[in-house]
């Protein structure tokens, strides 16, 4: 521990406290509460496995990935398929298709990432576009435009989980263990390869980082994050279509990511909860609702830059200093 | 003993001869220093040395092994480690996290090492905060490790970079004009650094135009103009060196 931890240890007891206070009370009301309350909830932790793989990748390594929704699709069609179609169980169902998720992130990840800036978000924005129109076209598979409905909820054996709210407690309890994973990976060697890329490439060139292979597999691990939150949105909603995973997806990814503080590990979190919550909050204003969850969104970027998990750090330390986690 | 040999090296982009058959000799435990009018080949030579670029002929023996041609990976790998003149710190970082990113080279492990930690990986996790502390407290920058690298003085920084080398546990440090821009005071707690570096038994190669911080320090000098080495001795016989006072003060002055 450092000197300076250790006297900045009291304020980030209690800010952890209030953080996790404010975790606590949400999930009481929406647990207490139910109906879409639940359902909003449960959208905004699939949410946060998908920003949570993504950050691995744009906060951490500093790359660009407009394409992520091409995994979440392929792990919403996967589940889909083999669950409704093959009987699958879920939980084989969603590792099936992670793993497909991982082998073709590597095969489209190999020759894109050697591009950078632009021409990556270009490549990127491709990957999920091509999906798109796939899972149009493949309508043998997919059903088309119209949607794949009839996907059982998540469950194991013949227990299933009826109720939204057991499904969001499994939700979670996923987006936890994702959660744990990325924060293992920031605290080590891999992790601090990942932070170097992020800064500066010839740096880390010249300290023997292998940039490229490390760029590819943050790509492969955030696909398989997509992948898992695409499994999660079939069981939980039991329809899919092409439009789900489409560009929208992409766009609100990322207002979480900087809403909520990106290269952070519970900023992509908070930035889920509070961009998912928002449009419901503001449901009495009618007409003027998009308008003023727009201007919501500029004002914490104008006064929070860095994001939700910025006022933590805030509350941790005087100084500036980007938060650690 | 020699340590480092560097036998007619010549590198040229296409009919520019950056450096023209630079021959030099660095025993275990100098400060080598490589000095020369702007453009007269200096960091070619490092480059050549650290296996950023291929050299056109010529040879480099390192610790008696050929190591012409290797790739930058390989020969850091070998415990020749350096500093770039253009490559800057982990800005948005920590200074600790600086010098712990430092340590790729000496440590091992990927996603199952930080998914899993092993017990040999928390050790290794373990040595690498104890030595990022030791190689702070080296370079006098140990208060200052929570910080954000970007807060740090200009010459702090610099000290930073030499602290994020050492990481990579070299044994020949080869630093490219560590004191550019740094003022007197900089100056004089940089050449403490170096000087307690190489206490430790490190070789240290520089390329430096602070010529106080040359002679102060430098066992010997290797002094090239135009790429070619015109002058090789002790800091006070390079100083008395007729070829040495024409490059540096032209030509006409001296007739």
């Amino acid at each position: 521990m450092t000197l300076r931890s250790t006297i900045s240890a009291k304020p980030q007891v209690w800010a952890t406290a209030l953080a996790i206070a404010v975790a606590v009370a949400l999930l009481a009301y929406v647990f207490g509460r139910g109906g879409y309350v639940v359902t909003v909830m449960g959208f905004a932790v699939i949410y946060g496995v998908f920003v949570t793989g993504l950050n691995l990748f744009m906060g951490y390594a500093g790359q660009a990935s407009f394409g992520q929704n091409a995994f979440a699709a392929l792990g919403g069609y996967g589940t889909a398929v083999l669950c409704a179609d093959y009987g699958l169980e879920p939980i084989v169902a969603l590792v099936l298709s992670a793993t497909l998720s991982a082998v073709i992130a590597l095969i489209v990840g190999y020759p894109t990432l050697r591009l950078r800036g632009h021409y990556l978000a270009m490549a990127t924005f491709a990957l999920g576009l091509i999906t798109y129109e796939l899972s149009i076209e493949q309508s043998g598979l997919t059903r088309g435009f119209m949607g794949f409905s009839g996907i059982p909820p998540l469950g194991l054996g013949r227990f299933q989980l009826l109720s939204e709210r057991a499904q969001l407690a499994v939700f979670i309890l996923i987006m936890l263990l994702g959660v744990w994973v990325a924060r293992r990976l920031r605290g080590s060697r891999f992790g601090r390869a990942l932070l170097a890329i992020g800064e500066s490439e010839p740096a880390a060139n010249a300290l023997g980082i292998q940039v490229f292979r490390y760029k590819l597999v943050a790509f492969v691990i955030a696909a398989v994050y997509a992948s898992v939150a695409g499994s999660m949105f079939a069981h939980f909603v039991g329809y899919i279509s092409p439009e789900v995973f489409g560009l929208s997806m992409v766009t609100l990814s990322f207002t979480m990511l900087y809403v909520g503080g990106i290269g952070t590990l519970w900023g992509p979190i908070a930035g889920a909860v509070l961009v998912s919550f928002l449009p419901q909050l503001l449901r009495g204003f009618r007409d003027m609702q998009d308008i003023i969850y727009c201007l919501a969104l500029i004002v914490i970027l104008i006064f929070v830059p860095k994001g939700l998990a910025s006022l933590w750090s805030l509350a941790v330390r005087r100084s500036d200093v980007p938060a650690e986690r | 003993m020699t340590l480092l040999s560097v036998s007619n090296l010549t590198k040229s982009f296409g009919g520019i001869v950056a450096n023209d058959s630079v021959s030099f000799d660095l025993n275990e435990g100098d400060i080598y220093a490589v000095i020369g009018p702007n453009g007269a080949g200096k960091t070619t030579l490092f480059n050549l040395i650290s296996g950023v670029l291929r050299p056109t002929s010529g040879s480099v023996q390192y610790a008696g092994r050929d190591i012409t041609g290797l790739a930058q990976a390989d020969i850091a790998a070998l415990g020749v480690v350096r500093t770039y003149q253009l490559v800057q710190l982990f800005r948005q970082r920590t200074v600790e996290e600086n010098v712990q990113i430092g340590f790729h080279l000496a440590t091992r492990g990927g996603v199952g090492a930080a998914l899993f930690r092993p017990g040999w990986v928390r050790r290794q996790e373990r040595m690498v905060r104890e030595k990022s502390r030791e190689l702070l407290r080296l370079v006098g920058l140990e208060s200052q490790a929570g910080l954000v690298a970007d807060k740090l003085p200009y010459g702090q920084q610099r000290l930073l970079k030499i602290a994020r080398a050492m990481a990579a546990g070299p044994k020949l440090l080869m630093l490219d004009e560590p004191a550019a821009g740094l003022d007197t005071q900089e100056t004089s707690v940089l050449g403490d650094v170096i000087q307690r570096i190489n206490d430790q038994g490190i070789t240290i190669v520089l390329i430096e135009h602070d010529m106080n911080l040359v002679m102060r320090m430098a066992t010997r000098i290797t002094v090239l103009d135009f790429g070619k080495k015109i002058a090789e001795g002790t800091p006070v016989e390079v100083k008395v060196n007729p070829a040495v006072l024409a490059a540096y003060l032209g030509e006409a002055e001296l007739e």
